[in-house]
């Protein structure tokens, strides 16, 4: 359209009625060729929620399940490690969160985590480091036995799955106790 | 390449008859045989042809790997030793393609430092460095996406570790990563998406080196001098003159690239990555390859997690802006005395950045990580500006051909490096 003439002619709508429908028909195209990438079908349903029986677990020992493919840690924490991860003043966390916050209540012993570091995805090793927790060779970060992140690089706490107890024995990965406290 | 100075005479009839139907003789004739070079380039500018050598080979090399190669997570690592011990000189072809991906990012380091050194990338050549600039994350998207393939512990651990550069992104950061993932974690969808890139992306490389070739020969090459060719005097032919020069130097890499290929074609690999992919053990000591150190100790040296990925970006980001952040008119630092030492400090800083990234980021290695990627925003946005105004530059000749008899060279002779670049 120039300047000088006003009145919109119907080149007019048909230029810009040609150019809606390709830029409609141009985002519908775009939709699949990208969602494709997403997890599919089969990698969501391998992703269901997994099963564990607790009572193999001895007092003071952390176990290794998968979910998702991605390492969890189910530990069963000593007296002295719950009251370690009680003691402490929460002002002088990195990413201050409460003990009693990361587990569920009347299973104070059970800690479980998602086994990724959170600076840049290494698995930490269990009872090492300066807090009886967890400690990451690759970049030096050292969680806490209630897995709170207490020295090195690492942003964040450990992450918790979801997850909830169906018996006092067995808990399911990968769901979320809908009556939560 | 589509400059208009062809004079190309078709030999025969057949010639005669397929010029006028379709120029290609004419084309190649006036890009590769009768296109003026300066005729005092020295060995520095030979990596241009090295590079697309190397293209050529790492696609030819990389084409046939694929005939025995199995992107599955769960035969990927066998396949590749099947390579090595099954198939007919299955080791040579997949040394030769490690070894080229990292005989590539020397020749294209060399090829970055020398349009520094001689400002090649000054007005009016912004367009072809802003197209070496793209040429460069394109490789390091291909080496990272190739390194991958072979599903060891190095190419799990180093692909997690990348990816996860993305979950610094505020929001939508987790989705970003699963959408790549194509999983909640690192598997076979991640393998066999970035076996398909990886086996895209060299086309891409080639196309852009189409159009980076291109605007070289619109805009011509510089030169150690740094002022334009003048005349006839201040030119040869590019056949035979440069490519019998490139032909000789590229003769002379392969001995090196040989060398590592046949007596230490592991040296520049990590022992781990002969361990298959293990979701459930990181390697103790994660590094990436060799040639992204630098950029890793940047991301490291930042305590920051969101604002150690925008560094690493933002230093490899920085280069596509270096025709406007040096403000300096002359180009070629055998001219800019100040300028000459601050570009071998920033040759040193990004140097000793990659030692560092190799290092575990822990006490004194953090410091001077800082201090070095400190120093490598500071010559970009601080230093190249400020020269350009304060620099008292050295008197320029008036032509390439004075520049070269004020040398003491005989005329005609296509000029070694000046001794000063030599280091």
């Amino acid at each position: 359209m120039t300047a000088t003439s006003a009145e919109p002619t119907r080149r007019d709508f048909l230029y810009i009625a040609t150019g809606t429908v390709a830029a409609v028909g141009g985002a519908a195209v775009a939709v699949p060729l990208i969602a494709q990438m997403n997890p599919d079908a089969s990698t969501i349903a391998a992703g269901a929620p997994v099963e564990v029986d607790l009572t193999p677990i001895a007092e003071g020992q952390v176990i290794k399940v998968f979910w998702r493919g991605k390492p969890i840690f189910i530990s069963h924490r000593t007296k002295k490690e719950i009251d370690e991860a009680r003691s402490v003043q929460l002002s002088s966390l990195p990413d201050p969160e409460a003990d009693k916050d990361r587990v569920k209540a009347g299973h104070d012993q059970w800690l479980i985590l998602i086994g990724i570091c959170t600076h840049l995805g290494c698995i930490p090793l269990a009872h090492q480091g300066n807090y009886d927790g967890w400690f990451c060779p690759c970049h030096g970060s050292q969680y806490d036995t209630s897995g709170r992140i207490r020295q090195g690089p690492a942003p964040k706490n450990l992450f918790l799955p979801p997850y909830k107890f169906i018996s006092d024995s067995r808990i399911r990965i990968g769901e979320e106790d809908t009556a939560k406290a | 390449m589509m400059s208009g100075h062809s004079t190309y005479q078709p030999q025969n009839a057949f010639m005669i008859w397929l010029e006028r139907r379709l120029p290609i003789a004419g084309l190649v004739h006036s890009s590769f045989i009768a296109y003026p070079v300066p005729r005092n380039l020295n060995y520095w500018w030979t990596f241009g042809g090295i590079l697309a050598f190397l293209l050529g080979a790492q696609i030819v090399t990389g084409i046939i790997l694929v005939m025995h190669y199995t992107p599955h997570a769960d035969m990927a690592f066998n396949s590749v030793e099947h390579i090595m011990r099954d198939v007919n000189y299955g080791w040579l072809l997949r040394y030769l393609h490690s070894n080229g991906a990292s005989m590539f990012f020397v020749a294209v380091y060399i090829h970055m430092a020398r349009g520094m050194y001689y400002g090649s990338y000054k007005e009016p050549r912004e367009v072809l460095w802003i197209l070496g600039v793209i040429l460069y994350l394109l490789m390091m998207a291909t080496g990272f996406l190739g390194y991958t393939l072979p599903w060891g512990q190095m190419s799990f651990w180093g692909a997690t570790v990348i990816t996860n550069f993305f979950s610094a992104i505020p929001i939508v950061g987790e989705s970003v990563v699963t959408w790549l993932w194509g999983g909640y974690a690192i598997g076979n969808p991640t393998l066999q998406r970035f076996f398909s890139l990886h086996y895209l992306l060299p086309f891409v490389i080639a196309g852009v080196v189409v159009l980076h070739v291109w605007a070289l020969h619109v805009v011509g090459q510089n030169n150690p001098a740094g002022v334009e060719p003048q005349s006839e005097k201040d030119t040869v032919a590019f056949t035979p003159y440069a490519t019998v020069k490139d032909g000789f130097f590229m003769a002379c890499f392969c001995i090196v690239f040989a060398w590592f290929v046949f007596y230490i074609p592991n040296y520049l690999g990590h022992a781990d990555n002969y361990i298959p992919a293990n979701p459930a053990v990181t390697p103790t000591h994660i590094v990436p390859e060799w040639y992204y150190l630098p950029f890793y100790a940047i991301l490291r040296a930042i305590p920051n997690k969101l604002l150690g990925v925008i560094a690493l970006f933002g230093s490899i980001g920085i280069l596509a802006f270096l025709p406007w952040l040096d403000t300096s008119r002359v180009r070629s630092a055998n001219y800019r005395p100040l300028f000459r030492q601050f570009f071998w400090i920033f040759i040193a800083v990004t140097v000793g950045l990659g030692w560092l990234g190799s290092k575990p980021a822990e006490g004194g290695y953090v410091i001077a990580a800082r201090i070095l990627t400190f120093w490598y925003f500071i010559h970009f946005i601080i230093i190249l500006p400020v020269l350009g105004w304060v620099e008292k530059t050295k008197p320029l000749p008036n032509s390439i051909s004075e520049a070269i008899l004020k040398e003491g060279l005989p005329a005609g002779a296509s000029g070694p490096a000046p001794t000063v670049t030599r280091g």
